[in-house]
């Protein structure tokens, strides 16, 4: 697990001093969901990400959290972050005007194993906010759609006021070979939809388990679930991966809170494959 | 639905995944085929429980209504069941039943299902089975709905 | 290879303490305060706690008097290197709001340049575990290292164990063996303390032989090797090796929440432990709300928010927060960092208030384990 001793590793300022960045854009996506985007300056290292990473954003004297990049890597001049208004800091944050500065670092965090996919389907499943760290690797496959064979986009929120990116995820549903399917916990009468948790659709997926990657993000019990379900749907274990959320306060390694196990999960992390988690992901208070 | 088409779809049902043939044929016999409107009723909370159908096509919504709340609860689509509380005797429905598009399902008198399998023991069993498998997959989602998970203010054990 | 070694008296000590200072070192040592020993500034050998000694057991660390001309005739500081090197309470980041937006503030590293007198060998030890966990992993951590480079370590082997320590169980001491730049036995003879001792880098060979110190009686090295083989004869120990699997096997042992039912989860050992590195961030700003700093805090892993997550925290009893201190510091460690976390300095049993012994929590998890394994199971 340790790294191999090579060069003399960056120094923690680099990492820890967050760069000042201009607010180009926010958007209301839900009622308490919204999504912020930023220009970093131009070439500057904190806007070249992987899917599945995250940043650090600061928000001036307030405090600062950490943010999965919502955005296409592909798009070096903006970053984009969907943050859903639940304490002191994301209240702040959603609450800046275009214009205002806020200050990023990173990005930190493993990545979607969007290589390791090259050539395989690709089943996402998403529930809730988790939807945001998956639409990178989604911008990432359909740029590069002939790298990959079937793609299939599951989505669980809990009622249809909380559905993320409704727009672009109607879009998805037409785009050939690709499958694209919400359900919510709780419909009003009015919805049309799917209603049920989001491992109902798995039987409506058509799918070789043996030539598909998984990816999993969502509310950790939803995950649990989800990989545990596909695994007896007979995906190899190694081809599921999922993103994990702990109290990550530097993003480098330093400050210990977001331990799981043997894991770090900003730094070994946030996406971990099946393997490695399973034996801690059961442990309770672990 | 001619009766070798109703055997070929009965058995190509989830539900009667590996059921030994006779146990097809026999059932072949009981089933008939529905058709509902989409927007129609097809059982209302508090009706008795008489019909076990599999859907074959379209969705169903299960949803519950109380004054200033109306809310879907779950929906069936081709390949899920619908009424297992009719292979229960002297129950009847808590939720409606209602189609949010046109549905074709195959449906059984819950009471003569039952018969069968007092007289029939094996296929009891094997029909038991699989409504435990179905019941538990339902405890089972109906769990994960009530611990609320998307929401940070979800259920918790304080 | 032989290390030359040498004999300095007290003289010759206070000399070495005045090079120090010449050098621009701020030399550290242990100094009585509160009624406890702390690494303090000193520049003299009469600020070093002549006469004192320790009692350390569960919950108990007393100054008491002892041997009354011994500069050293006691063990550990209340606190670890870490509170000098590894600094509680540091501005990471000054920031200035500028018309909307905000600028960086130049927030200079608190270099010093840090010479400890008197560093036991558990130290030592913790300090090369912390040089692993802040400086040799994905990032390294300026401010620990700007203050670590210059670090001048004058150890001071044990010639006696304190009833807490299990360092020879961990294989960290009694005697130091690496890390210093010089180090010392103490010896009292007629009324006087008197030193044997060794360089373990050429700074300190020079530094050495610039405070008039002599070539060491033959007899002395072997004094020195004998005093540190009776220290090493512990009554605590501790099976490091067998942590690991002990670990993943005992995750819901009762002996978690019997452990919990003392435990205050006041965070005593982790300030106290000379490898604990975990911090928080805090934020502050001026009144007038211009100006803004980030600055990082020590913090324990057995306060409620350390694990706080929208919703909750992930370790809300105490138990889990024990057991996530022991599992990290004795077992996990050695995944992360290819060492473990402790050694065996015994600050932890001696600092707590309910007198909890980790040497004895672990032994009890491993007899938990092993009524575990023997259950009889039907064939």
């Amino acid at each position: 697990m340790s790294t191999a001793a090579s060069a003399a590793p960056p120094l923690s300022r680099a990492v820890m001093e967050p760069v000042p960045v201009r607010i180009a854009s926010v958007s209301r996506e839900t009622h308490d969901t919204f999504t912020l985007t930023v220009t970093p300056p131009p070439g500057d290292p904190v806007s070249a990400f992987e899917p599945g990473q995250f940043s650090m954003l600061y928000c001036f004297g307030v405090g600062e959290l950490p943010i999965s990049i919502s955005g296409d890597p592909a798009v070096r001049e903006t970053l984009t972050y969907t943050i859903r208004s639940v304490g002191q800091v994301t209240y702040q944050l959603v609450t800046r005007r275009p214009g205002d500065f806020i200050g990023v670092r990173g990005p930190f965090g493993s990545s979607w194993p969007l290589k390791e996919a090259r050539g395989k389907s690709v089943l996402i499943v998403a529930g809730g906010i988790g939807l945001a760290p998956l639409r990178p690797a989604i911008y990432s496959i359909l740029r590069h759609r002939g790298d990959y064979n079937r793609l299939v986009i599951l989505y669980g929120s809990r009622s249809p006021r909380d559905l993320l990116y409704r727009r672009e995820f109607e879009a998805w549903s037409l785009l050939p070979d690709t499958q694209a399917l919400c359900t919510v916990d709780y419909g009003g009468v009015s919805w049309r939809g799917h209603v049920g948790v989001v491992t109902t659709l798995f039987r409506h997926v058509r799918l070789q388990p043996q030539e598909t990657v998984a990816m999993i993000c969502g509310p950790e019990i939803m995950m649990r679930y989800a990989a545990r379900e596909l695994e007896a749907r007979g995906l190899p274990p190694a081809q599921i991966y999922l993103s994990m959320e702990r109290n990550m306060k530097c993003g480098a390694g330093f400050c210990g809170h977001c331990q799981m196990g043997p894991w770090f999960v900003c730094k070994h992390g946030p996406v971990f494959a099946w393997p490695e988690i399973r034996p801690y992901i059961d442990l309770y208070e672990l | 639905m001619a009766p070798a088409e109703m055997k070929t779809v009965l058995a190509a049902h989830p539900f009667f995944d590996g059921l030994p043939e006779k146990y097809i044929d026999l059932l072949s016999k009981l089933a008939f085929e529905v058709r509902f409107e989409q927007d129609e009723i097809i059982f209302r909370e508090g009706d008795p429980s008489s019909l076990f159908y599999l859907i074959l096509s379209g969705k169903v919504a299960l949803e519950m209504g109380a004054p200033g709340r109306q809310i879907i609860i779950q929906t069936l689509e081709a390949g899920d069941e619908l009424g297992w509380s009719s292979l229960l005797e002297n129950t009847s429905k808590q939720f409606r039943a209602r189609c949010l598009e046109p549905v074709r399902a195959l449906a059984f008198d819950g009471a003569r299902v039952v018969n069968l399998c007092e007289e029939d023991h094996e296929f009891g069993f094997h029909i038991m089975r699989r409504a435990l498998a179905l019941v538990a997959e339902r405890l089972r989602a109906t769990r994960l709905q009530v611990l609320d998970v998307y929401s940070p203010k979800g259920v918790r054990g304080k | 290879m032989r290390r030359k070694s040498y004999r300095l008296d007290e003289k010759g000590l206070g000399a070495l303490i005045a090079r120090l200072r010449e050098r621009d070192y701020q030399v550290y040592g242990p100094r009585v305060e509160d009624f406890a020993l702390h690494w303090r500034p000193i520049s003299s050998v009469e600020d070093l706690p002549r006469g004192w000694t320790q009692e350390l057991a569960p919950g108990r660390a007393r100054l008491a008097p002892g041997e009354s001309a011994a500069l050293f005739h006691h063990w550990t500081c209340a606190e670890g290197l870490k509170a000098i090197l590894h600094l509680p309470v540091v501005r990471i980041l000054a920031a200035e709001r500028n018309n909307g937006a905000f600028r960086i503030l130049d927030n200079p590293l608190p270099a010093e340049k840090c010479a400890f007198l008197g560093v036991r060998p558990c130290d030592l030890a913790a300090l090369a575990i912390l040089d692993r966990v802040l400086l040799g992993d994905r990032y390294a951590d300026d401010i620990y290292r700007a203050r670590r480079q210059n670090a001048f370590l004058v150890a001071v082997h044990c010639l006696q164990s304190a009833p807490v320590c299990f360092c020879a169980s961990l294989g960290t001491g009694p005697r130091a063996r690496a890390g210093f730049d010089i180090a010392l036995a103490e010896f009292v003879e007629s009324g006087a303390a008197e030193f044997f001792a060794e360089a373990g880098t050429a700074a300190g060979l020079e530094v050495l032989e610039s405070c008039g110190a002599t070539p060491a009686p033959p007899e002395w090295s072997r004094a020195v090797e004998e005093s540190c083989a009776r220290a090493a004869a512990q009554t605590r120990r501790l099976d490091i090796h067998a942590a690991p699997q002990l670990i993943d096997a005992v995750f819901d042992s009762p002996q978690w929440d019997a452990v919990a039912r003392r435990c205050l989860a006041c965070g005593n050992c982790t300030s106290v432990c000379p490898t604990c590195f975990c911090v928080n961030y805090e934020d502050r700003t001026s009144i007038d709300g211009r100006l803004a700093e980030r600055w990082r805090v020590w913090d324990s892993c057995f306060t409620q928010s350390f694990t706080y997550i929208h919703g909750g925290s992930v370790r809300s009893s105490v138990k889990s927060r024990y057991r996530q201190w022991l599992s990290h510091k004795l077992a996990r460690w050695q995944a992360q960092f290819g060492t473990p976390g402790c050694v065996g300095c015994g600050r932890c049993i001696a600092w707590c208030p309910a007198g909890i012994d980790i040497t004895e929590e672990f032994r009890q998890l491993q007899l938990s384990a092993a009524a575990a394994a023997s259950f009889p199971t039907k064939d």
